[in-house]
């Protein structure tokens, strides 16, 4: 039995070691001094999708990602590791989504893809950490979900069996297929690129990447398995009230940086009552409760 | 988060050196496989663009998942279970890893399931696999032996076995015996042949690296009777065929990750690899030429290693109100270790360059007919591999030794417990100036190259070439470096003893070491200004060697060697 499986992955600042320059004056992200990277918790969603295709011969991934036409080196990362094929799903209309309307839009991009046994993500991006995105396009598409997914054991039958984590430990569950499952970052660790793949697919790219390069072009042409999709709003028929900007909700009132020094550490005796202080006093100022 | 390929400039600038088009271009047979794979470069640009990505890949699995799991891996080692062996469970991982990325059969050809990598961008995997953990290279490194499968074995066995080896099958050479170690002639396990004309092998081998491998090279005894290394033929032992077991594994003073083992064969069948009797004075030469290469590469990643642990230390460590890099004494320390580092790097990199050339040439001859100039071509590089491939072991894997036992030195007494690296770097640089021929059999199999003036012709041609003013005084003193060993080979020569000239090899040969590096570093320097540093260092280091080792021999007199017999 083969499975299509859909990977859901975003290319991300790599907020990981962030310098003192990682913001711009006006709160938002310098993208300039941020290297894009694949976001860790979809390699660890895609790494479950390559086990699935090593259990299941014959199935095929697929990597969708939203973003502008150089996101096509997230499908490009994905092909050296064992994907079949990939989507960019970019346009104008899609700039200054929060997570309904990037929900929104990747779903309409599922819909078009259509055939699909599994819709796989990370359970969060870096970037934004809300993990609203994989549960809202599952909503959106009336599918089931499980998230923190660890491991899935196997796909048979049109159903999986997962393990995901929870507070107090795991727990394996049974879903039927289609489905959505958004994996946590303590599933095992993405494959390398493999380098056979690399360099097969290396000059893989989508059109708006390579639009003056005529060379190129016909190269591609010549080799279809290097073409990589772009899709617009248009092309898988999105609302575009329900886009970008206008499709979001969350409005961003203030961003602060916060640079935390080591003279706001504090040392705590083991006794109770300075515990008990110190609770007090973070609840006062509202860092918990 | 670290790449082992993308933090070490050096690297790039060795893939790029300019001899690599013609390599490229031959190995590539002008890209004719382009049409034939869809991961064959178009050109040779494209070709470059892939070493560089795959070394990324590489230097990737070596950062963040072979040195991760080195410690692990150095302190609970393999072990024996009912005849097999059981990696450490970082090694497992490892090897999944560099399977999983195809990082295996890297130099083999593509219609054999090979990247079809010249040896160069392979051996510039292998030196950073070693940084890695010196102990894993062993066990990945030994895809070597699919080279010698390539170049003797039947055409129905290279289709039988390389692509399980670049499927991720692991291999093992299996030749050293109990009392067969250096002297590979008194191998004494038994290949008989039966009525069928099948072969099985009896007997027992000993210290063989990885000696549960899936495929074996075996040299066995097929002439019965025989003594010497006439008798010996080189077979395939194919483990899914069963007859051998492993006795025990070696507990080693380093490279522990690597299960060095005693092997006993009972009638395990075998398949014969080319013409009986050429085991050893055929087969088995190249593939240790090969395997002594990869020691070579092995010794460069332990120097490199040694090298960033001490000076991170270096950097790190406060005493008397300063960090201890700003000692002179402690400076000095590194700045040596660094240029042996450059120069150990150099030399590997122009050996495996004249591994590539000849050995393309050899490749093919056997497709076509050579035209002169190529035959020529052939003839000169693999003189010079052969003359470069003893004196980058034993070179390299001195100066690892010397960089992993400094390394210790900067650490002062943290170096001395376990809780540093540099501990398990310098009991794992131990080995590698002792196997694949320990560096007295290095000296033995340059020095002709020394008395035939290989190296020195070699030397001349170097202090031909053009450099800027800036280093014109360097490039001086390396001809009078070259001097004083040209003098030094006619003195020990002239006396036309040779006993005394095995007396004096060692020193020649190191003489024309420091001299070939030290051009070597010469030649870099013109392309990256970074190398100079290194190039004085390393010359001022050199130069003092040379005059060191040139006084002793003028100082000597062929009968003072009987002092230094002893009984």
């Amino acid at each position: 039995m083969s499975l299509n499986i859909i990977v859901l992955a975003k290319q991300v600042p790599d907020t990981r070691n962030v310098g003192k320059d990682a913001m711009k004056e006006d709160g938002t992200i310098n993208r300039a001094v941020l290297p894009a990277i694949f976001n860790p918790e979809d390699l660890n969603a895609l790494e479950q999708a390559l086990k699935l295709k090593d259990m299941y011969p014959g199935s095929r991934i697929t990597i969708l990602t939203m973003g502008p036409g150089r996101a096509a080196e997230i499908v490009r990362e994905g092909l050296y590791r064992g994907a079949d094929g990939g989507i960019v799903l970019s346009d104008r209309a899609f700039a200054g989504s929060d997570t309904l309307a990037t929900s929104y839009a990747l779903s309409a991009a599922v819909r078009k893809i259509g055939d699909y046994d599994i819709i796989i993500g990370g359970r969060q991006a870096i970037d934004g950490d809300t993990a609203q995105v994989g549960p809202q396009i599952a909503e959106k598409l009336g599918l089931p979900q499980v998230t923190y997914a660890e491991e899935i054991l196997s796909a048979e039958d049109g159903k999986v069996v997962v393990r995901r984590r929870i507070e107090s430990g795991v727990e394996t569950v049974k879903a039927p297929m289609p489905l959505v499952i958004t994996v946590n970052g303590s599933a095992d660790a993405c494959r390398p690129r493999n380098a056979k793949a690399l360099q097969k697919y290396k000059y893989a790219a989508a059109p708006s990447e390579i639009a003056a390069d005529e060379e190129r072009k016909a190269f591609i042409a010549a080799r279809p398995y290097l073409s990589i999709g772009e899709w617009s709003a248009a092309h898988v028929e999105a609302d575009l009230g329900q886009c970008g900007l206008a499709g979001s909700p969350t409005k961003v009132k203030a961003i602060e940086n916060v640079v935390f020094t080591a003279k706001e550490a504090r040392r705590l005796d083991n006794d109770d009552s300075q515990l008990e202080q110190l609770i007090k006093e973070l609840i006062a100022n509202h860092t918990i409760g | 988060m670290a790449n082992f390929y993308t933090d070490n400039p050096a690297l790039k600038l060795h893939l790029n050196h300019p001899m690599m088009e013609k390599i490229v271009e031959l190995k590539e047979r002008n890209f004719a496989d382009a049409d034939k794979f869809d991961y064959a470069p178009q050109n040779f640009a494209d070709a470059m663009d892939s070493y560089d990505k795959v070394l990324e890949i590489v230097g990737e699995i070596c950062g963040d998942i072979i040195a991760e799991n080195a410690e692990d891996v150095d302190h609970n080692g393999p072990r024996v279970e009912n005849g097999r062996v059981v990696y450490a469970e970082g090694t497992s991982r490892n090897l999944d890893a560099c399977r999983k990325a195809g990082l295996m059969g890297m130099a083999m050809p593509r219609r054999l399931g090979g990247l079809n990598f010249p040896i160069t961008p392979y051996i510039m995997a292998a030196d950073i696999v070693s940084r890695a953990d010196a102990g894993f290279e062993n066990l990945w490194g030994l895809q070597d032996c699919a080279e010698t499968i390539y170049e003797f074995a039947s055409e129905e066995q290279k289709e039988k076995y390389i692509p399980r080896v670049c499927a991720g099958e692991t291999m093992s050479m299996d030749l050293t015996e109990p009392d067969a170690g250096s002297d590979l002639q008194s191998v004494m396990l038994k290949a008989s042949q039966k009525e069928d004309g099948s072969w099985v092998v009896n007997g027992v081998k000993r210290f063989i690296t990885n000696g549960d491998s899936d495929i074996h090279l075996v040299l066995a005894r097929s002439e019965e009777g025989s003594k010497d290394g006439r008798g010996l033929s080189m077979f395939i032992y194919d483990k899914r065929n069963g007859g051998v077991t492993v006795r025990r594994i070696e507990n080693k003073m380093g490279i522990k990750g690597s299960p060095t083992c005693e092997l006993v064969y009972k009638d395990a069948p075998v398949e014969l690899v080319g013409s009986r009797r050429m085991g050893l004075i055929k087969y088995v030469m190249a593939l240790m030429n090969g395997a002594r290469l990869g020691i070579a590469a092995q010794s460069v990643g332990l120097s490199e290693a040694a090298y960033r642990e001490a000076i991170a230390y270096a950097r790190d460590r406060r005493q008397f109100g300063k960090a201890i890099i700003e000692f002179p004494a402690v400076a000095e320390i590194l700045a040596l270790m660094k240029a042996k580092l450059d120069a150990s790097r150099t030399l590997l990199y122009a050996c495996s360059r004249f591994v590539d050339m000849y050995k393309i040439y050899d490749d093919i001859a056997k497709e076509r007919k050579l035209t002169p100039e190529e035959k020529a071509e052939q003839k000169h590089f693999s003189k010079l591999a052969d003359a470069f491939t003893p004196l980058a072991k034993g070179m390299t894997s001195e100066y690892c030794n010397q960089n992993t036992y400094d390394c210790i030195q900067i650490h002062g007494g943290s170096g001395f417990m376990k809780d540093y690296a540099c501990e398990r770097l310098y009991r794992d640089a131990r080995i590698t100036s002792i196997y694949e021929g320990t560096t007295q059999l290095q000296v033995v199999a340059a020095i002709r190259h020394v008395t035939t003036g290989t190296y020195l012709s070699c030397i001349e041609e170097f202090a031909k070439e053009e450099v800027c003013p800036e280093d014109e005084q360097i490039r001086q003193t390396l001809i009078l470096m070259s001097q004083r060993y040209a003098a030094a080979v006619e003195a020990v020569t002239g006396a036309k003893d040779p006993k005394y000239v095995d007396f004096m090899a060692r020193r020649l040969v190191e003489m024309a070491g420091h001299t070939i590096m030290g051009f070597l570093l010469l030649a870099d320097t013109q392309r990256d200004p970074e190398v100079r540093r290194s190039l004085h260092v390393y010359v001022n280091y050199g130069q003092a060697e040379v005059a060191k080792h040139a006084d002793f021999i003028a100082a000597f007199r062929p009968d003072m060697m009987a002092d230094y017999t002893m009984e």
